[in-house]
């Protein structure tokens, strides 16, 4: 494989002045500005990785007069915090996204959904508003942006449930068909984006499309935030280039004695090292909301398996069969497989459930259990067993 | 117990009683209280016009939205993966035995309620814990006592 | 129209369909559990997933609609594999004692498991992980928590047909569970005991309370002298349970079958339904002229009928403040009950101790009503047991008897003989036309001007409906009426009987006269009828009754002689004192949640 090396960029925390780049987008055309974003080849940064450009043209499609942007800040992946520094640090940009977004798809209002988790981060966040709406309205947008709340449920970003969680109900995703992007939230036309997505969408908008797209690879083009911890010496939060293999990653972040990386936090692929030069990061590899996980050799991989599982049991919304089980009988199975209390083959038929669960399942949590599960089972098995 | 008097009211007035106003409202309850009580359930349902059952189905749902009995400081302690790897075992045996508590109990004198979570955001600077909504980050057994004796010391 | 392919067969449906429903037309069958055709969809379970070509996972057949150019596949590997997998998880959190319970060979989870899961048990049981519990508190039903398999089919129902919401979803991932609010026991919440929920339960977990021991021990108990009623809806329904199809008439056969279990008096609750016109309809127009005659602003209207008991717990609950609205009548149940334990011991110089008094309703609200405590009039418990169809069923086939070649009977006598209006009450708009068909005549000395006596205007299965007499050519007792313009409402549901509480709140209800039944089509679709349950069987019921009404001789309450011999010999004139002491009670108000 070429090794193309780890490249550090420096976009979404770049400072701008949102005011060029708003009364730019201002002046654009929907049509133009979901040009642009298609040309980027943008994939959505939350996790789920779907063309951002599209997302936008099939709501800007949609002929109803209310319309909503939703910016998805409900951040709960184990091991991702990029958004929390977004926020933190350039929330002008995000709104400003939002706003971009909201005049691609024609919507007046936005709704950004805080996990409660971040409340802390409220005042500040108002009072960004407030200057964001000042700013916009001088412009001439007729866009309004609103918070809602989170209250501790780890399935209210997966984004049917978040909608769900807004009218003021459980947060349990709902069927698909139909799409947000005809009905979402409120039962009206929405682009639900992620916090990094928005921010990205309006650095494109500044740059043009064509100097984003020449970063990363032909199917991962851009850059991305990555959230890292564990046994690294330089945890903490770096915007890299998509596209570098986990070994570039590791040569880059490990402690010298990286055994296994997680990439894409509880719902993600856990890579050995016998992998890491072979494993892209980036949509033709292990796709990514940027949670990068190093464990080194004194870790065990069963115990990292078992606070995955008790994770999912618990955050599942408990709706489906696949998944309200499914959880309870994978974490179940490899505690009793560790205490010797059924046979070590017992692990393969909790494989054959984890693929169950990933044709079965009624939303994307219980469709990515069987992610870590697998990799981890293969690849740690023994861990697993003893 | 507390009770919730006019608060069910105001917030109602704020937040408005349409179905999606029932977790602002939820949300106002905790913030001032802590925690969820049946009065306060019962109140938001004939405010918001659905029943009790549906007011505390959907509260129980969201871990922040307490139905059990908690005191005025929540500590909520992250147990996922890397802030387990990083010492959250001692965190806790350290607030035990400050607080005279195990998890999930609150303090007699209804100061402090022990609680774990899931990610809240802090990996690289874990172990890191919540209380109410103020996060402590890199935290060490003697930081963690020190921060809460701040607490204590607040009334 | 929509194309697509299943299983290599097109097929051609109309936009909205669903695959499911596809499918259906080209009599495919694709396995459902959560699905109900009265209920929206819910596409949690799982077990109606089929493949679909180019998709990246399994659809839910129940929730996907039809889309032009589908090409589905139902029974491939993947989803066999699926299939297989979801049965066994749902037993793997269900507690299997299937040999010993209520829901044996009627469980559609042990329908699938035969179908799909039979053999070695693939994953571990996690029964055993969760503190479950067993709710018995109320009299009406057991809520079995350990046997639920989370289709929320019971909070839909509660929900959407019946508004009442006493139960919803609560917690999440491995510990959701069905609860009332915070988990409080069904006794004391605002569950209303109609039993709908018990009526789409696929497994176990929600069944009624079942007395048929009791009724055992009462019947062979010598010195015990075992009374028996049969409410309406049950002779149109029984039969289901008995391997006939919805809609057939069973009710001569029935009697037979009650003389054959060795009740001692066969006798029938449509008597006490034509007393209960008697009594009601006399309330009405003793309302009417408080109102109209002696200018009394502060009587009550609408009037509420008051033989439903879970839309009197309902209005108990929800809408205290009009409790005086409701009429003062007891249900035909518990007016039989209070008569049972005086009148007809006396006539056959029985001692009331030693009757023991049992109901057959279609009914699980009942159970609760036989156990309100103001329901002692006779001195006694004045019904000691209440036994839904589906326990009567139930005995019936223990004692061995041959349901279908049974000689037809007729009831005993003295509470025994009923008409056509009694019969009525089963469905929803009985009661309303019943009192119709006796108020107008006592009114007007006409009947009804309806073809056959069939007030047709207050039949059928419309949420609520409504209908306008104009009362003209009053005999001289009634004059004060004349030219007024009744209008009555009937409503069935809680849903619908919510629509009709909330203009009564707002101050903007028209009516005078309002029947209420707490359960889809009228006592029909009652919660203790024979299960499965939809609209198209509903209708056939109602079908029944009205077929029953008009087959009858007598079609008007204040013609049953058995009525007019207890007026005569024991109540004196209807609302009497002796009348209001047996045959009329009060009502309580209670929280709302």
């Amino acid at each position: 494989m070429e090794k193309r090396g780890l490249y550090k960029v420096d976009l979404i925390f770049e400072k701008v002045d949102p005011k060029e780049v708003l009364t730019q987008a201002y002046n654009m055309k929907s049509e133009q500005i979901i040009q642009q974003v298609l040309d980027s080849g943008l994939k959505g940064r939350g996790g789920a990785g779907f063309p951002t450009g599209l997302k936008w043209k099939y709501t800007a499609a949609v002929k109803e007069p209310e319309k909503y942007v939703v910016c998805n800040a409900d951040e709960g992946e184990p091991g991702t915090f990029k958004d929390r520094e977004i926020l933190d640090k350039v929330a002008y940009k995000v709104y400003g996204g939002m706003a971009i977004a909201g005049k691609a798809i024609g919507a007046k209002h936005g709704i950004v959904y805080l996990r409660s988790e971040y409340r802390f981060l409220l005042p500040q966040l108002m009072k960004e508003l407030e200057s964001f709406h000042k700013l916009v309205k001088g412009i001439g947008y007729d866009f309004r942006i609103n918070y809602c709340l989170g209250s501790g449920a780890y399935i209210c970003g997966e984004e049917s449930a978040l909608f769900e969680s807004v009218e003021g109900g459980r947060g349990e995703p709902r069927n698909k068909p139909p799409y947000p992007t005809t009905s979402g939230v409120f039962g009206k036309p929405t682009s639900i984006n992620n916090v990094e997505t928005l921010v990205t969408a309006m650095m494109i908008i500044k740059h043009g499309p064509e100097s984003y797209s020449q970063l990363g690879t032909k199917d991962s083009r851009g850059s991305k935030v990555f959230s890292i911890s564990g046994d690294t010496p330089i945890p903490g939060i770096f915007e890299l280039e998509l596209g570098m293999s986990v070994q570039e990653f590791v040569d880059e972040f490990g402690d010298g004695d990286t055994k296994a990386v997680q990439v894409g936090g509880a719902s993600g692929f856990c890579v050995p090292r016998k992998r890491f030069q072979y494993t892209v990061i980036g949509f033709e590899g292990v796709p990514t909301g940027g949670s990068m996980k190093l464990f080194n050799s004194s870790r065990s991989m069963y115990n990292v398996l078992h606070n995955y599982l008790d994770f999912f049991a618990e955050e599942s919304c408990g709706q489906c069969t696949p998944c309200r089980v499914g959880c309870q009988q994978l974490l179940k199975g490899v505690e009793k497989v560790k205490k010797g209390e059924v046979k070590a083959t017992y692990l393969n038929e909790l494989l054959k459930l984890a693929d169950t669960m990933k044709v079965a399942s009624k939303c994307g949590l219980g469709q990515s259990v069987g992610n870590a599960f697998r990799t981890i089972v293969e690849n740690f098995r023994e861990e697993i067993i003893y | 117990m507390y009770q919730v008097g006019n608060l069910v009211k105001e917030l109602s007035d704020k937040h408005g009683r349409a179905r999606e106003s029932l977790m602002p409202i939820l949300q106002g309850i905790v913030e001032r209280h802590s925690y969820l009580t049946d009065e306060a359930m019962v109140e938001v349902a004939k405010e918001l016009d659905i029943s009790a059952a549906e007011v505390y189905g959907t509260a129980s749902f969201y871990t922040f939205l307490d139905t059990n009995v908690r005191g005025k400081y929540v500590i909520r302690v992250c147990k996922t993966i890397t802030c387990s790897m990083k010492g959250k075992g001692e965190i806790i045996e350290t607030i035990e035995d400050m607080l005279k508590i195990k998890v999930g109990e609150t303090t007699s004198d209804m100061e402090f309620s022990l609680i774990e979570t899931n990610c809240i955001g802090w990996c690289h600077k874990a172990p890191a814990i919540l209380i109410n909504e103020i996060p402590y980050t890199e935290l060490t057994p003697e930081k963690v006592v020190e921060i809460i004796k701040g607490y204590m010391q607040k009334k | 129209m929509i194309s697509l392919s299943i299983n290599n067969e097109r097929v051609s449906v109309q936009p909205g369909t669903t695959v499911l429903d596809a499918a259906r037309k080209l009599n495919i069958n694709i396995p459902t559990l959560c699905n109900h055709p009265d209920l929206c969809v819910a596409g949690n379970c799982r077990v109606c997933v089929v493949e679909q070509t180019g998709a990246r996972t399994l659809i839910a057949a129940c929730a996907m609609p039809a889309a032009e150019g589908m090409d589905i596949h139902t029974n491939t590997l993947k989803v066999r594999n699926a299939r297989r997998h979801i049965v066994e998880l749902l037993l793997s959190e269900h507690r299997s004692d299937c040999t010993k319970c209520y829901k044996n060979q009627k469980c559609e989870l042990q329908a699938l498991a035969n179908e799909f899961a039979f053999g070695d048990t693939i994953f571990l049981d996690l029964v055993e992980d969760h503190p479950y519990t067993i709710d018995r508190s109320s009299p009406s039903f057991i809520k079995d928590d350990s046997k639920c398999i989370h289709c929320q089919r019971c909070v839909r129902t509660c929900f959407e047909l019946q508004h009442i919401s006493a139960i919803a979803v609560a917690n999440k991932g491995m510990h959701q569970k069905i609860s009332s609010f915070h988990d409080r026991p069904m006794s004391h919440v605002v569950c209303t005991n109609c039993g709908q929920c018990i009526n789409r339960c696929p497994t176990g977990a929600l069944v009624e309370k079942t007395y048929i021991d009791h009724v055992w021990d009462a019947i062979y108990d010598k010195d015990k002298h075992v009374i028996v009623q049969t409410a309406p809806a049950v002779r149109v329904a029984l039969g289901e349970d008995l391997g006939y199809d919805p809609g057939e008439r069973v009710t001569g056969k029935m009697v037979t079958a009650l003389r054959q279990l060795g009740f001692d008096s066969i006798l029938d609750t449509d008597f006490t339904a034509d007393l209960t016109i008697m009594e009601e309809g006399t309330e009405l127009l003793t309302r009417l002229k408080k109102a109209l005659v002696d200018g009394d602003k502060k009587t009550a209207f609408p009037m509420f009928t008051s033989c439903s008991p879970g839309w009197i717990k309902f209005i108990e609950h929800k809408y205290p403040e009009f409790l005086h609205n409701l009429s003062t009548c007891k249900s035909p149940q518990q007016m039989f009950g209070a008569l049972a334990k005086t009148f007809f011991a006396q006539k056959m110089k029985l001692d009331p101790s030693g009757i023991v008094s049992v109901s057959i309703m279609p009914c699980t609200a009942k159970k609760y009503e036989a156990d309100r405590p103001e329901m002692r009039a006779s001195g006694y418990k004045d019904v000691d047991y209440v036994l839904t169809t589906r326990e009567l069923a139930i005995m019936i086939k223990q004692a061995g008897i041959d349901f279908r070649n049974l000689e037809p009977a007729h009831y005993d006598s003295i509470m025994g003989d009923s008409t056509g209006a009694g019969v009525i009450f089963g469905a929803t708009g009985g009661v309303m036309e019943a009192a119709l068909r006796t108020a107008y005549e006592l009114v007007t000395g006409r009947e009804v001007p309806f073809p056959n006596l069939n007030i047709t205007p207050v039949r059928g299965m419309e949420g609520v409906k409504e209908a306008t007499i104009k009362i003209e050519g009053c005999t001289k007792d009634w004059k004060f009426l004349e030219g007024a313009e009744l209008k009555v409402a009937i409503a069935h549901g809680l849903a619908n009987a919510n629509k009709i509480m909330k203009q009564v709140r707002n101050g903007k209800s028209p009516y005078h006269f309002v029947e209420i039944m707490a359960c889809p089509g009228g006592c029909l679709g009652g919660g203790g009828q024979p299960i499965p349950t939809s609209m198209e069987i509903r209708k056939k019921r109602m079908k029944a009754v009205y077929s029953e009404d008009e087959h009858m001789v007598l079609r008007k309450s204040h013609e049953n002689p058995d009525v007019i011999a207890i007026y005569k010999e024991f109540l004196g004139k209807p609302n009497s004192h002796v009348a209001h002491e047996l045959l009329h009670t009060h009502y309580v108000e209670r929280e709302s949640y």
